[in-house]
């Protein structure tokens, strides 16, 4: 190679002796990225010697911006931290809140919090599968996934009005009741998902290339796993169950009977596997939902933090007094912080949420499960060749929104 | 002082046993328990924690500015231990530097730097101890209670 026809982003650097170094940026922009996020590889032909991910691209301040806003106005901002799972973050925020609060959630809330983030972990998983097969060539895959994926959009489009940014799970409850007809969407995907996974698994588990080129590739030892902060599939691959809906139920998920998918090897093709066992969980505990889907409210009782409902509020004059009060000044939060941990589709999201008795949060942390994974990647790749680290970082499924908040 | 509830915790007793500097409060809310700790023994006291009661992962690190208090600012260390299933967080106050945890968690090294970019606080003996997710060249540490969040100063790089 003459350096006339390298483009600017790529050096070479002639060491003395016989060994030559480039140093070559990956991203910001570049499609294995899935996202903005820049990664510095140290070449050694093609073999990459050291990796250095450079994050912050998507830093949008939401800390700060946690602190300036009411507390109920920050669920806008938790969907905005993880695009793909937006309702796991607004359920880990509001889980948060309503502890400080000490409220009581009613069954049905709770039930359709389970629910939806297990159709977010579906939808974000898809979205996994479809980007992370398609860095690797198979282009149909990322068409199927979508197809699906638009199903379950259909159905948060439905419920909150929007099918991105949803803001579904608010302080004490759901934003409003479902509409009529939902559960019928519902049924509808869960008659016909399975057949769906079936026909992925077909397209993939016996593809000679998705084999050679996941099969034992992204293997380091499960204790520098841990170490270094990996959660979520990745880990749940290595062989160790870790997962916050088993280890501390929150949102009566202990009522219901699911399993945690794990694996022993611990390589993309594990973490590829574990996901897509993670898909029939979820559709497993979305089924219980829907059999056992208590009757009843699904806004807590608290006249001081829930909103009261429209008709309400047109014929008693306490209810207009509280909604104007939540209103415009905001709900008062004893003061206290707690950690909440939920399992989102990559891992321990854990939102530390300190209050000083305002109206505003003092503090709240996202302890999000793509920082930590991504933390990682150098050690996944390293002395791997450059077209593992595209596999590797599929498997890592993250999400630069999440990371850089 | 702890409390006798908290000296049962078999946990906490043996880190006061090994430690007795170590601990200087501790506080159960919520089924959470938070340890404050004296700063200059959070090293020992992370290593005494991950080598001898089992707590594997270093979930998170992240501070919380107190100002105007002196010292301002918290610093929250949240442990887990997988095998015993228990969470545990470690408080401190310091008001600009503290030893670095990456010698005991690896996994510190990404949030000591944000805590580092965010609030200002210095790590000694980090291995890498630069900005994260503001540019290089910012001004000021954006998470700092006194930075104001609107009409500060233009990103991109326009020089006013």
């Amino acid at each position: 190679m003459s350096e006339t026809i390298l483009s600017p982003a790529v050096h070479l650097e002639s060491e003395a002796g016989t060994t030559r170094r480039m140093t070559l940026n990956m991203g910001p922009q570049h499609p294995s990225t899935h996202g903005v996020l820049r990664v510095v590889l140290e070449l050694d032909g093609e073999f990459i010697e050291k990796a250095r991910p450079e994050i912050g691209y998507l830093h949008t301040g939401i800390e700060k911006q946690c602190e300036a806003l009411n507390w109920q106005q920050v669920i806008t901002l938790t969907d905005r931290v993880d695009y793909l799972a937006n309702l796991s973050n607004n359920l880990c925020y509001s889980l948060a809140v309503e502890k400080l609060l000490g409220l009581e959630i009613p069954p049905k809330a709770q039930w359709m919090r389970v629910l939806l983030a297990e159709l977010t972990r579906i939808g974000s998983h898809l979205v996994w599968l479809g980007t992370h097969a398609l860095d690797m060539g198979a282009m149909t895959m990322f068409f199927l996934t979508f197809r699906e994926r638009e199903e379950l959009l259909r159905l948060f489009e439905m419920l909150s009005g929007q099918r991105l940014m949803t803001s579904y799970i608010r302080i004490g409850g759901l934003a409003l009741d479902p509409p009529r007809g939902w559960e019928k969407l519902v049924r509808a995907f869960l008659a016909d998902f399975p057949s769906k996974i079936d026909e992925y698994e077909t397209l993939l588990n016996n593809n000679p290339i998705w084999l050679r080129r996941t099969k034992g590739i992204g293997v380091i030892p499960v204790e520098q796993m841990l170490d270094i902060g990996i959660t979520g599939p990745v880990i749940r691959a290595a062989g160790i169950p870790l997962d916050a809906r088993k280890m501390t139920p929150y949102s009566s998920y202990e009522k219901f009977d699911f399993a945690v998918p794990t694996s022993t090897d611990n390589d993309v093709y594990a973490r590829y596997a574990v996901r897509v066992a993670e898909m029939r969980e979820s559709l497993k505990i979305v089924q219980q939902a829907m059999d056992g889907m208590p009757e009843g409210p699904t806004r807590a009782d608290a006249h001081r933090v829930v909103l009261p409902e429209r008709e309400k509020m047109k014929t008693q004059m306490e209810a207009l007094i509280y909604h104007f009060k939540i209103v415009t000044e905001g709900i008062a939060v004893p003061e206290g912080e707690v950690f909440q941990v939920v399992e989102s589709p990559r891992g321990e999201l854990g939102y530390y949420v300190v209050s000083d008795g305002t109206a505003k949060p003092l503090r709240v942390h996202m302890r999000t499960p793509s920082f930590g994974n991504l933390q990682g990647l150098p050690r996944l790749i390293e002395k791997r060749q450059i077209a593992d680290a595209i596999a590797v970082m599929g498997s890592l499924d993250f999400v630069l929104g999440d990371c850089d908040r | 002082m702890l409390s006798e509830a908290l000296l049962a915790n078999e946990t906490i007793a043996g880190l006061v046993a090994a430690h007795p500097a170590a601990v200087v409060d501790g506080t159960t809310r919520f089924d959470e328990i938070t340890l404050t700790i004296e700063p200059a023994e959070i090293i020992a006291t992370l290593a005494y924690l991950k080598y001898h009661q089992g707590f594997e992962r270093l979930s998170t690190v992240t501070a919380v500015d107190r100002y105007p208090l002196d010292p301002r600012f918290e610093l929250v260390y949240h442990l887990q231990s997988i095998a015993r299933n228990l969470r545990l967080r470690l408080r401190t106050s310091v008001a600009t530097e503290i030893a670095s945890a990456t010698i005991v968690y690896a996994g510190a090294d990404w949030y000591e730097r944000e805590v580092f970019d965010l609030f200002g606080v210095v790590f000694t003996g980090h291995p890498n101890l630069k900005r994260i997710m503001m540019p290089d060249d910012w001004e000021g540490h954006p998470l700092r209670r006194d930075f104001p969040t609107h009409g500060f100063k233009y990103s991109y790089g326009e020089q006013q």
